[in-house]
């Protein structure tokens, strides 16, 4: 039985999948790209957080009758200032500052719904996202907001790693490393709010998290780390997307899925790449006796 | 280990000749030419990490450019603090932390530091040699980090653009560093020259050049190790990666954390020796250690401290048992002895 390739370029026949596609491969790669950076930070919790809060602000925003971009805008950047300043300032680590910034804000979206009668927008499209309706200004937005990313990852490469790797030697060094933890954090709120109509608010997370955890497990070379997230973030969210369609599945959980699938085979091969090298050292030993300074290095008797 | 230092201090002497900084000899003479320091004044440094209890208390300091200081006292006495206050990490409560510019050979009025038999005495020293109009002292009033007027000091790049600012060097504990932090062996030197190769994540080739150069100098081969990751380096080659971190920025002044510490005796020496060979063209190294008998006899000036200064000078004449008993308040008063600067000898 041979495979009908028109099936597979069906999909492509039609004007929104077409810029599903793009939509996705956008939002699947700067994910990728700046998963990296939060994976490193050990905040991890703050794209699930983050888009939580703006959720928040996107309601206040719709209700209050202006475009929910710009009410989500504000309080993600609220709550993106205010989770650097409470761990900056006080005692409390960063994501217990996450918790109780960001769930509060997911807490007003949440109240304003259940209180206010006369809204007619579909909100279960903003917490699971609903990337078959994104509109030109929508495709626009997130164009945007990959230019402002990358650009600012380009410019910042150097202090951003600085900042994750010693922050307190970068300060000794001249890198002003609270600004550049604010400017990241308001760049990861303006990418989680750009992303809320094609993920959802609730599969964000995953999508940030997932591409850099994969690439974590396959090198320890933090160039090719970025690489890999970001192909995997774009290669995940390509193949989710175009599965979807034949699976007649909804596209974020899709993609969500393939990126959990990613992690998976990430990990199989780096569990294996490890079983192999054991073996290979144990059969080395035979002929090449040696002690261990450490884990990683020999030294010849 | 001779080999090595004199690689190190010579790579590092070379690369600041043009500057004008050191002579041919490595001597500390100061060229007309140079920006650099004289001497780091500390005066009257108090703080603490929990209000109205500090851990350091009225420190006061006097370090000529090109000294070799040891840090010495018990954990909490406030030796890494100091080093954090001296880099510009921490804003003191009280105090300043200045440079002078005065050359001690160019004025008739030379005065005598150190012989001290009391605090009182110690501190007005400190305030003539700064109030002197014949030893004129520049006080940065803010870093770039907002320490604040406390600090007093500038911890730019020195490009020279009239910033006569020392440049700082720091080496922090190894304990703090996360080694499973995916960068390899250049990226960490590279971090050292982030503001050296304009905006964009890559480096010029000189940049490059001194990167290896640097690493060269103190033994880690960049050629097999600068695309290794951190973390497949023993505790001595990551110390050593660090320090050539530091000397990217070519400072005037090199800040060790506890350097030796988690590493064996052997690692220590090949440290201690690329330390002394730096110290020798010129560098003002200050470094905290726990090790008296391995690290700290071997150095040129000692201070030891419990919250306050109980005694400075030669190792020799500062390591005597009496002074350590009440630096590590062993059957001494320790922290409270209120008569501090007892045994402080001139240089």
């Amino acid at each position: 039985m041979v495979l009908d390739p028109n099936i597979l370029l069906q999909p492509f026949q039609y004007e929104f999948f077409r810029s599903a596609i793009i939509v996705s491969i956008l939002v699947g790669g700067v994910c990728g790209l700046l998963g990296v950076y939060i994976v490193l930070r050990g905040m991890s919790y703050i794209g699930h957080g983050m888009s939580h809060a703006v959720f928040g602000g996107a309601v206040v925003g719709y209700i209050a009758g202006f475009s929910f971009y710009i009410g989500a805008a504000i309080w993600g950047f609220v709550s993106a200032f205010l989770i650097n300043e409470i761990t900056r300032r006080n005692k409390i680590k960063a994501d217990a500052a996450i918790g109780v910034v960001t769930t509060a804000g997911f807490a007003i979206g949440v109240f304003l719904i259940s209180t206010t009668r006369s809204y007619t927008r579909n909100f279960e499209a903003l917490l699971f996202g609903n990337i078959l309706g994104i509109t030109a200004q929508d495709l626009l937005v997130i164009v945007f907001v990959t230019i402002i990313t990358a650009v600012f990852i380009f410019f910042f490469q150097k202090r951003l790693l600085f900042t994750l790797f010693d922050k307190e030697t970068a300060r000794v060094y001249g890198v002003r490393t609270d600004m550049v933890e604010l400017l990241f954090s308001l760049v990861l709120a303006t990418v989680v709010i750009a992303s809320m109509n094609s993920i959802g608010v609730t599969l964000l997370a995953a999508a940030i998290v997932a591409p850099a955890i994969s690439a974590r497990m396959i090198t320890n070379n933090f160039t090719k780390m970025v690489i890999s997230s970001t192909i995997m973030g774009i290669l995940t969210a390509f193949l989710g997307m175009y599965s979807s369609y034949f699976f007649d599945s909804a596209s974020g959980s899709t993609i969500v899925l393939y990126g959990a699938a990613c992690f998976g085979i990430c990990s199989l091969y780096a569990y294996l790449r490890k079983i192999y090298q054991t073996h290979s050292h144990d059969m080395l030993t035979h002929s090449h006796p040696h002690i261990h300074v450490n884990e990683h290095k020999h030294e010849h008797l | 280990m001779k080999i090595m230092a004199t690689s190190s201090s010579s790579w590092f002497h070379r690369r600041n000749s043009t500057n004008g900084i050191f002579n041919s000899k490595g001597n500390n003479s100061i060229n007309k030419i140079s920006s650099a320091f004289s001497y780091l004044v500390l005066k009257n440094i108090t703080y603490g990490y929990v209000p109205h209890k500090p851990i350091i208390e009225n420190i006061n300091l006097l370090i000529p450019r090109g000294r070799f200081v040891g840090l010495v006292g018990p954990s909490g006495s406030g030796k890494s603090t100091l080093v954090k206050i001296i880099a510009g990490l921490i804003k003191p409560w009280g105090g300043s932390v200045e440079y002078s510019y005065a050359s001690a050979n160019n004025t008739g009025n030379d005065i005598e530091i150190g012989k001290a038999s009391n605090k009182s005495q110690g501190q007005k020293e400190i305030d003539n040699f700064s109030n002197s109009p014949l030893h004129p002292s520049q006080s940065i009033p803010k870093n770039r980090n907002g320490s604040g007027n406390g600090s007093g000091i500038e911890n730019g790049n020195g490009n020279g653009n009239g910033n006569n600012s020392a440049i700082i060097g720091y080496v922090p504990q190894i304990e703090t560093v996360d080694w499973n932090f995916p960068v390899t062996v250049k990226e960490v030197v590279g971090m050292g020259a982030w503001d050296k190769s304009g905006v964009t994540p890559f480096f010029t080739k000189d940049i490059v050049s001194e990167i290896d150069q640097a690493l060269d100098s103190l033994g880690i081969h960049s050629r097999e190790f600068g695309k290794r990751q951190i973390r497949e380096l023993s505790g001595g080659e990551q110390q050593r990666v660090f320090l050539a971190r530091a000397l990217v920025r070519r400072p005037s002044i090199l800040l060790l954390d506890e350097p030796t510490s988690g590493v064996d005796h052997n690692t220590q020496e090949k440290i201690l020796n690329i330390l002394i060979s730096l110290s020798l063209v010129g560098i003002t190294i200050i470094m905290t250690t726990h090790d008296l008998s391995g690290i700290a006899k071997r150095l040129q000036w000692v201070v030891c401290m419990n919250k306050r200064i109980i005694a400075e000078g030669y190792p020799r004449e500062v390591l005597t048992d009496r002074n350590l008993l009440r630096t590590y308040g062993l059957g001494g008063d320790g922290d409270n002895n209120t008569d501090d600067v007892t045994d402080v000898k001139a240089c």
